[in-house]
This record gives C-alpha cells, structure tokens and sequence, in this order.
C-alpha cells in the first residue's frame, strides 16, 4: 500500500489548494477526486461556468439595451443559447485543465474515484470496480457541498431543476419560477431574465440576498426589478406539480393567502448542503454537526487524530475562496506552521449587474452587536467614470467605528464592485481608518474614486464630489 | 527652545556608538532625566536621557553614530500636549462630535502594534514579541519582525494530536543576528591578546581546606558585621595582590619599548553577563579588606547582569581573575586582557584524593592557572607567583603576617 503524508479528499478549490500547498512544503501528496476533472463544484458546476454564462448574457443585454446610447446601431441582436453553453463549456475544460497542469508541475498523485475513510488513517478509493488503498499520514477532508433539496418540491431533473441542470437548460425558457433569493438565485435568475425569460423569485425571507446588508438587497431588487423580475418575499413554497411542459407551485405567504405560481421550469436555490456521501465518517468515528458539517476545532482538526476538515464540508460561508484559505491554513498547520484565516476579511460577491460585494460587518450586525458606527455613502451616480461608461446604478458605503474611525464593514453595489471589494478587504486585514481611504490617492477616472468618496463620507460627512 | 540629543563621550577611547534602541517615539512627550534611548559602546551600554521637558523629534533612527553626533532633538513644551496622550489608549470622543476624525498622527491609535497578516503568523511562529511596528500608526510590518531577534526558547513545532509522525522536513533554520558592538570588541581584543603576546599558562593546585575552615568559622558574624557574605573571591584577591607585589613584572603593561610597572593593584573582575562578558576593575584592591573587596564585587556582578556599568569601572586594571569554576570548569587556560601581562584563572574544588603525611586523604582542591605574557616575564616568575599565591590560600595566615 502507498504511503502518503498527506491525502486530500475533494479537487475543488479548498481540496486542489491544499494539495499544492503540501506540495510545495515538501509533502509527498495525493488527490482523491471523485470527478475525471478537478475544480469541484465551482469550476465545473459553479462560479466559473455561472460567470461564463453571466458574461455572455449581459452582453446579449448591453447590445440590447445600450449600444443605441453609445451609438452603436445594430439589427436587433438574437441570443445563440447554443453557443454560450459551446462557449461556457469550452472555458471550463480550459479551466480544469488548468488544475491538471499544477497536479503535474507540482508532482501531486492524482486518485480517481470515491475516497473512503478507513481505520488507521487509510483512504480506499472505489473507481468503478477497481478497490484501490492508500495510506495518508494527513488526511484532510474536502468534499464539498451539494444543492440542497426542497421536500415539497422534490427535484426531477426535467421541470423542477437544481443550479447544475440551469447551467445545461436545453432551450431558453420562457418563464421560470426561482425558490430562494440568495446568491445562487439572482445570479441565475439574471443569466435567464436578460435572454428574455420571466423570471419569478420566491423568497422566505423579506428581501434578496438576506444574509448581507439589508441596503444591498434593497438595490439589488430595483435594478432586478428593472429587468424584469419579479418577486415574492415573506413567501413560502408548499408543494409544486410538475407537468409534461411546465411546472405549478403552491406558496403561502405571510397574510397566509395562498399564492399559486406556474413555469416552465421551477429552479430550487435555497442552499447548498455539505457533501459526506461514502465518505465512511461513521465508520472512522469522525463526528459531524446536526446539519451534517463535519465538527473541526481552530486548527481543521476532526476529533479523530490525523483527519482534517476545510471548506464547504465546515462550519462558515460557503464560498470557494474560504475553502482556498483554510486548505493552506490547514497544510501550513500541519507542518508546524501557524497560519489562521481571518474570517472577518473574508468577502462576499455576487455575480449580477450591477454586482453586489461586501466585507465586514453589515450595519445590522453592528446595530445587534451595540457598536456605535459611522456610516458614509457614495453613489456611482457621482463618478465621471461611471457616467462615461452608462453604469451609474449603486453606490458604496463604508461603515467605520464613531470613535477610532476604523473600517468595520464596507458593501458595494455597482459596475465592477467584484473587484473593487479587494482595497476594503486589504483595509480590513489592516484596521484602516475612513481617513487612511480617503487619503489614499485613488486614480482618476476610474469606479474605485466612490470608495474613497466613501470613505471620506464616513471620515466626517467630507465627500468632495457630491 | 529646541535642545539637540548629542552622542556623549563616554570613555577615552570610544569614538563611536551604537543606537540600539529608542524608549520614545517620534512625538513623544519627555519628561527631563528621563531615559530616552540606549547606546551600546565597545565597552558598555548607557542611557541617555532627556535634558528638558518636551517634544521628542528622532532624527537617527538606529545604528552607528559618532561621538558628538546629534540623534535629535527635544522641543521644550511645559505641559504635555492634550491630544498626545503618552500611556493610555486614545480616549473615546464623545457622541457630540460625530464629525471629528479620530487622530492618525503620531500618538497611540487602535491600530498601534496592530500585526499584518504576514506579521502575525511569523510572531506565531518564532515567539517574537514587537513592542511597537514601524507600520502607519505603529501597525506591526513583516520586515519588524523578521529584524526583531527572536527569544532564546526553542519555538516549539506544532504536534498534531496523537502519536502519528508529524512531517517537518525542511522546517529547520538557521538565524543571522548582527553582532553586538561588545561581542565585535571581544572578539577584536581576544584575536590582538593572541597575536601580540607570546602567552603560556602555568598550573598549580590548592588545597582550599584552610580557606574553607575559615569561611565555615566565620560565615555568620562575618554577614551580621559587613552585609555581605565571606566568599573566595576576597581570599584570592588579596593573596593575587601580594603575590603581584613581590612579582610586579605579572602587574605591568608593555608600552613600545618600556614596561609600565604599577606599584598598586587595579583588579579586574570577570563577569559574565547575557551580552557577553565584562570586566570590571576593583581600583587599589590591594588597599582593601575583605569585606570592601566581597562587597564591590556583589555590587559589579548585579550592575553587569543589568548592563547598568560604567565605561570608566571598566578601565585600567592592571591584572585579572576570572572564575570559570563558577560553571563547572575544572580547567582552563585564560586569554591575557590586554594591555595587561597576566591573568589568573580560577576553576571549581572538587574533593580528591590528596598524600598528607603519608596517608591518602580526601581534600578540596582547585587547579589554579596563570597565563602570561613570556616577553616580559620569565617562566620561573610565573611559577613562583602562583606558587606564592597557593602557598598563601594554604596557610591564609600569611595573609595577615605578609609571608
């Protein structure tokens, strides 16, 4: 049986990564996956082909909606929906065959198959019939998530569908009923509802994208309002009926008044949930938590000696690069390292147009927490930039402490807020004040001049463009 | 009124200094006398200290300077400034002014030792404490820690639970410290005793039952008269200061052509310290008693630990002892402090077995060693020095009737 000293279980973004970390700090490693291409969820099924859809999508909505502003005429522009699916799959096989690449350069042993967890630290990898075992002197779990199911709207892969089918529709619907008004669900909502597609969002809670600051979703709603969607908030799904052509909802909502809903497809977003399948935790005595995370102390530690956990399969936010963080925390610890991931630095993105990001605190964690804050805000509506481009939808808003000015919490909604969020997230790692923002010379004309606006906002109401 | 911080002239013969560490920041307020930052000479390290009340402004941040040089300046300021507070944490503003900035000037802020990222883990790592970063607002840089020496403990290497073999390869390291200005002066003066002395040591042993029967009678009365314990150190000085009486070729400098004989005896002490070690010097030992002679030494050892000696205790002996059985040594041959011609080497008692009167008996005995500089003293000199002074711990009362 081989030996390793370290084995990875999971070729997502937290697996693969702490792989080559391993690799890189001299460990003799190996990769379970059970997919014939690395990447996990976000590469195959996730962020990238999402993104690549979502590119391809808003400008189908551009040609649509601004070139006649910018003076550009062309015939009425028709969405190849073939072509963006070509186009989106070609970018993921490029993509995973990226990860193949680093494998290799990084010398790491690659294992198809599912990865079960043996006693006495031994990983058997099942790949069809084949029986494979290794043993790991480190094993760190990271297998990820699944979608998560909605029992009265059971998926059939035909009508009621999940955020992997949406990337594979065969046709553009023509009108699709979303559950849930989280991140997955306004960044396929919007894939759809710019190619034409009426889309519908049903939510449980009172706004999109609940979990970040409430002003956020509140912006988000208008701009996908403009689109075309519509929504239910306070709104819960009861059971769905799934025809040949199209699919029926019944909701209930606050007022307890039935709410009744048809489509061609009903796509269930409400979640992800960890993905533990085969992995033989019982058998090993690796103990998980009652919504099935698997239990990890500060360091990734399982309660079983040698077997670490990171990523989706954990407690936290369910994000790709938290999974990257923790896989080389995790490598780094085991080697005698003391690395540590600030969970507070730890970004959020959404995907839409205008694109929402934030880091820190939300203004309604500070509120609940009793922290006194000062808040500053500044609109695209303000930047020569934003202008020159038409995308003046948004705003920024920086939240800094009412007595240090330190930054506590920065979000963002508008054109290119994905990127921009990386100076608040280095502002936070570093306890920046508003003033040391804006201070900072920004270059002009560009979308990152609103942050510093922002900040000076919230520095002490000294804006100096609005 | 602006008064500059000047490099003192600390000793004849220090030209320069090393400025190894500020106590203040730039903008601190200062109280006169007040230690502001350290120097470290090729023979001591000192404070300077503030000589008005004020602003401090730092103009050299570290390293060498010259004697005479000017490392700042204090701005004469009576009443320390309000916003500056110097110990406590900046003070909450009140709610009534929501609009004013909190300060990021030179005073304590939030962020003050506020570790990067990179920072952080590589204190966790080495255990090394930054008492305040070179950042924005005192925020801890990486390049602070990686020049801050690390502690002396080990850094112990993460075991993960259990008994499985942890995987360190690699993870070994090798540390570059900077040399202190002491460690490069003894190692400059150890290489010049060596190579301008023509040196040989000569041994001889003493049976310390005589020292130690008097030690053991007089202990008590001796700590209740004088505050200060009866120790070895009083028994060897005084019976090394009438030996170099009698042999004052052992008490001399060479100087070009002529040889400096002194007819008093300026004892120096070694010590050991955690820079390095340190000599400093009992002036007219020979004139002293015991108890003058326990005392000055209790006093060098706790200031040397301290690095609180003088450059000006530290000049002109005219021979040395050094006591390597302190730590366990049983023997050793001493390197000559020079311009001194000698220097005796004390090691630790150990019971052996002795021939007295025809019978083997057990004794305490130390080895003595004098190494000397053979150009101007002959090897019959050395040996009936050491001799004269083993003869007199043997029979201490030869120390009082001067035999």
């Amino acid at each position: 049986m081989e030996s390793f000293d370290l084995v990875v279980i999971g070729g997502g973004p937290g697996g693969y990564v702490a792989a080559v970390r391993g690799a890189q700090l001299g460990l003799k490693t190996a990769l379970v996956e059970l997919r014939s291409t690395l990447g996990g969820t976000c590469l195959n099924v996730g962020c990238i082909p999402s993104k690549a859809l979502l590119d391809s999508t808003e400008l189908f909505h551009q040609a649509k909606t601004k070139f006649e502003v910018h003076g550009i005429e062309i015939s009425a522009p028709k969405a190849n929906w073939a072509q963006m699916l070509q186009r989106k799959r070609e970018v993921v096989v490029s993509t995973t065959k990226g990860i193949d690449f680093l494998m290799q350069k990084n010398k790491i042993t690659r294992l198809l198959g599912i990865g079960t967890l043996k006693p006495n630290r031994i990983v058997e990898i099942k790949n069809g019939t084949d029986l494979t075992q290794i043993e790991g002197r480190n094993i760190i779990i990271a297998t990820g998530s699944s979608v998560a199911a909605l029992p009265p709207v059971p998926f059939d892969g035909k009508r009621i569908i999940s955020s992997d089918d949406a990337l594979e529709l065969p046709e553009i619907p023509k009108s699709m009923v979303i559950i849930g008004g989280g991140v997955i669900g306004v960044e396929m909502g919007s894939i759809y509802a710019r190619l034409g597609t009426k889309v519908t969002i049903v939510e449980f809670m009172d706004g999109l994208i609940p979990t970040m600051d409430r002003e956020l979703g509140r912006a988000l709603e208008k701009s996908l309002r403009h689109l075309g969607m519509t929504f239910h908030f306070g709104t819960k799904v009861t059971g769905a009926k799934s025809g040949k052509k199209s699919v029926t909802l019944t909701a209930e909502n606050k007022k307890g008044e039935a709410v009744d809903l048809e489509a061609d497809y009903a796509l269930v977003a409400i979640g992800r949930v960890p993905y533990t399948q085969g992995l033989g935790l019982a058998e090993v005595g690796v103990s998980v938590d009652a919504r099935g995370r698997i239990d990890i102390d500060d360091h990734y530690k399982t309660n079983v000696a040698g077997i670490y956990a990171i990523g989706d399969v954990v407690r936290g936010a369910m994000i790709a690069h938290k999974a990257s963080e923790e896989g080389v925390a995790c490598v780094e610890q085991i080697v005698g390292q003391k690395s540590h991931v600030n969970y507070n630095a730890i970004p959020g993105v959404v995907y839409t147009w205008p694109e929402v990001a934030a880091v820190g605190k939300t203004e309604e964690e500070l509120k609940s927490a009793g922290i006194a804050y000062k808040k500053g805000s500044a609109p695209f509506k303000a930047s020569g930039r934003a202008r020159a481009a038409e995308e003046s939808e948004g705003f920024i808003k920086v939240l800094a402490d009412q007595n240090t000015d330190e930054i506590l919490g920065v979000h963002m909604i508008g054109p290119r807020a994905a990127d921009m969020i990386a100076e608040a997230v280095v502002a936070i790692e570093y306890r920046a004040s508003a003033e040391d923002i804006g201070i900072i010379s920004h270059p002009h004309p560009t979308f990152t001049e609103t942050l510093k606006e922002a900040a000076l906002a919230a520095t002490g109401n000294r804006a100096i463009h609005f | 009124m602006k008064k500059d911080i000047i490099v003192p002239a600390a000793g004849e013969s220090v030209k320069e200094a090393d400025l190894v560490n500020w106590y203040k920041s730039n903008g601190d307020y200062v109280n006169r006398d007040e230690a502001i930052c350290e120097l470290e000479t090729e023979k001591a390290t000192l404070d300077l200290t503030a000589e008005i009340d004020g602003i401090l402004t730092i103009s050299v941040e570290g390293g060498t300077v010259k004697v005479g040089d000017s490392v700042g300046f204090i701005t004469a300021s009576d009443a320390k400034p309000a916003a500056a507070p110097v110990a406590a944490p900046a003070a909450p503003l009140s709610n009534s002014a929501p609009s004013v900035p909190a300060t990021n000037g030179g005073s304590s802020t939030y962020a003050q030792g506020h570790a990067s990222p990179a920072a952080a883990k590589l204190m966790a790592e080495t255990g090394v404490a930054v008492a305040s970063g070179t950042g924005k607002d005192g925020r801890i840089t990486k390049s602070d820690v990686q020049n801050t020496p690390a502690p002396i403990k080990a850094t112990d290497v993460q075991q993960t639970a259990g008994a499985q073999p942890v995987v360190a390869l690699g993870f070994r390291s090798e540390r570059r410290e900077k040399m202190t200005r002491l460690r490069k002066t003894i190692m400059n003066r150890l290489i010049e005793s060596q190579q301008t002395t023509a040196s040989l040591t000569t041994f001889n042993e003493v049976d310390m039952t005589a020292v130690m029967d008097i030690r053991k009678k007089y202990k008590d009365a001796f700590k209740e008269k004088y505050q200060v314990g009866l120790g070895f150190m009083s028994f060897f000085t005084k019976a090394a200061c009438n030996a170099l009486m009698e042999f004052p070729a052992l008490n001399a400098y060479v100087e070009g052509e002529e040889i400096v004989f002194h007819d008093y005896c300026d004892m120096g002490i070694a010590v050991s310290t955690p820079k390095g070690l340190v000599v400093p010097v009992i002036k007219n030992a020979d004139q002293l008693n015991f108890h003058q002679i326990e005392s000055a030494i209790i006093d060098f050892a706790k200031r040397a630990q301290a690095g609180k000696l003088t450059i000006q205790e530290m000049e002109g002996g005219t021979f040395t002892i050094t006591n390597g059985g302190t730590f366990g040594s049983m023997l050793s041959t001493p390197i000559i402090n020079r311009p001194q011609s000698a220097i005796l080497g004390m090691h630790n008692i150990v019971q052996r077995p002795m021939v007295v009167n025809g019978e083997i008996v057990a004794r305490p005995i130390m080895y003595l060693a004098v190494t000397y500089d053979h150009r101007i003293i002959d090897g019959a000199e050395a040996v009936r020095f050491l001799v004269r002074i083993k003869e007199q711990l043997e029979d201490p009362t030869r120390l009082l009737v001067g035999m």
